[in-house]
């Protein structure tokens, strides 16, 4: 009883709604594009990219720009086509070449902070970028018009383009043989993963992404055998985990982030368990 | 003008040429076995009919209406991953893709060319079962649906019967025989299994690196290179 009046209470704050707006919203993009990126064999491309993010942030900051994301998002969606759309026929092969880049941002990212940064507390920073902290608790208004926007586009585009993006996934081959750019949808599934990545860093920092992107849809691969319920149930379970995790983080005020992953973790384990029954 | 014609086409990967020189013309209605031994170039040649890998050199074209993209496929070995989530009636629906042009969704129509499509193969009551927990049989009629589903005029089979037993590997020859005979579907099809080929087949194209035959099967059974190796092949038909 306690608890609700306590959460009743804070959904008065007009942080705690932000922080929901978003959180529900980044959730349920990361986990339609979740889907495919799995299938995909792309589990990593979350990690990836969010390392290629912070290193621009790095460069952002540095550069004295006042809004990051002008910089952050076209790097961020840069890396993500070379790696997911050329992925076919480069020379070297999809997940090295997603290490390599992965690596080298987050080196050389902080190796940049380090050397130039004014802040005084340059661990502090970091540690925030990496692993969001608290920073879904002072969003901006521009953050969340922006996250509102990006949302409504990827997920009208998700819709407008399900059943392409399940073609493409099942298999290129054919659906290119049937006339049909596979490579225009790789690109454009590029480019929304780049845009969700930099989006769900606010929420749970660059070293937890790939959580948000992978556990929805593993969990509902345990229970659901077609591509609809998949999409459909990892969207569900992302939104509820999301939703859960900020709310528990703000009570027990524990760190956002990591607070998601773990419901995300204890969810996958109930669905796997109902898989292997059912 | 030939369904679809090659001119002195080599095709190749990296500036090397696995096969070349080839030349034959497919009409309507023509089944057309390609043999030859594993690495002969087979599913190279089909990936090249198909438009997805360009010749080398020579010209492959398309005639008497048939446009590059109404050709159906069913590729050798579909890498579908094992725990790919999709039903049935998603994929057989997955063919009819480019008939949906600019529309995002399928119409109630095509849904029910697609339901259609299914019912041909024998596999309405699959049509919500999960793709991967069929037989191998059961695969193949299910990516046959699909290929169905987007073309009406010619097949590209590559081993279809890869895999099978004995008697669903008949089931589907006869499958595939059908099309050709009562739908006028042109039929080109990658067989080991000469014995069937010549069954069926009205052409057979033997290939290596260079093509060592092309011509009706009748030919091809009095040819000597017909003779040496339909000696030495026993397949799935008697
Ligand atoms: N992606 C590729 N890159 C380079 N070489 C390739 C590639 N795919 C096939 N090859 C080579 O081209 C040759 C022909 O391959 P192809 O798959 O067309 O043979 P095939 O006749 O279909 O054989 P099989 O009967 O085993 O299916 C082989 O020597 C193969 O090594
Ligand atoms: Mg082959």
């Amino acid at each position: 009883m306690e608890i609700i009046q306590k959460l009743g209470e804070y959904m008065q704050y007009d942080f705690v709604q932000k922080a929901l707006i978003v959180g529900v919203l980044i959730a349920l993009c990361s986990s339609l594009l979740g889907v495919t990126l799995v299938l995909k064999r792309f589990s990593f491309i979350g990690d990836g990219l969010s390392h290629v993010a912070f290193g621009a942030m790095a460069v952002a900051g540095i550069a004295g720009l006042t809004n990051e994301m002008i910089l952050v998002i076209p790097i961020t969606v840069i890396a993500a086509i070379v790696l997911l759309a050329t992925g076919k026929n480069a020379k070297i092969k999809g997940d090295a070449s997603l290490a390599m880049l992965s690596v080298a941002s987050l080196g050389i990212g902080y190796l940049l902070l380090n050397v130039f940064s004014s802040s005084g507390n340059v661990s502090g920073d970091v540690c925030t970028t990496l692993f969001g902290s608290t920073s879904i608790l002072t969003l901006s208004d521009f953050d969340v018009k922006l996250c509102i926007a990006m949302s409504v586009i990827v997920i009208l585009i998700f819709i407008f383009l399900y059943n392409r993006i399940f073609a493409v996934t099942f298999d290129e081959t054919f659906t290119s043989a049937t006339g049909i750019k596979a490579s225009a949808y790789n690109l454009i599934i590029a480019v929304i993963t780049a845009i969700i990545i930099v989006l769900a860093m606010n929420l749970v920092g660059s070293l937890l992404i790939s959580a948000l992107v992978i556990f929805p849809a593993l969990s509902a691969m345990r229970v659901f055998k077609s591509f609809r319920k998949v999409v459909i149930c990892s969207a569900a379970v992302s939104v509820v985990c999301s939703l859960t995790g900020i709310l528990v983080s703000i009570i027990a005020s524990t760190p956002v982030g990591s607070t998601i992953v773990a419901i995300d973790i204890a969810v996958f384990a109930i669905f796997a368990l109902i898989g292997r029954k059912g | 003008m030939a369904q679809l014609s090659c001119k002195d086409v080599a095709l190749g990967y990296e500036g090397k040429a696995v096969t070349e020189h080839l030349s034959f013309e497919v009409n309507k209605g023509d089944y057309l076995c390609i043999v030859g031994e594993n690495g002969a170039g087979k599913s190279t040649l089909i990936k090249a009919l198909l438009g997805l890998k360009s010749p080398m050199s020579g010209t492959i074209e398309t005639g008497e209406g048939l446009k590059p993209t109404e050709i159906g496929y069913l590729p050798q070995q579909t890498q579908v991953q094992k725990d790919f989530p999709a039903s049935v009636r998603e994929i057989v629906l997955s063919g009819l893709l480019n008939k949906c042009g600019f529309n995002p969704f399928y119409s109630k129509k095509l849904k029910e060319f697609a339901a259609l499509q299914m019912e041909r193969m024998n596999i309405s009551e699959l049509s919500d079962r999960c793709y991967r927990e069929l037989s191998g049989g059961q695969q193949q009629r299910v990516l046959l649906a699909r290929a169905l589903c987007a073309t009406g005029k010619m097949l590209l089979l590559d081993e279809p019967v890869a895999g099978l037993d004995p008697k669903v590997t008949k089931e589907m020859y006869e499958l595939i025989y059908r099309l050709n005979r009562e739908d006028g579907i042109t039929v080109i099809m990658v067989s080991h299994d000469i014995a069937a080929a010549v069954k069926y087949a009205s052409h057979i194209l033997h290939i290596s690196h260079t093509p060592l035959f092309f011509g009706t099967k009748e030919d091809y059974i009095a040819s000597d290179i017909g003779k040496t190796f339909a000696d030495t092949k026993d397949g799935g038909a008697e």
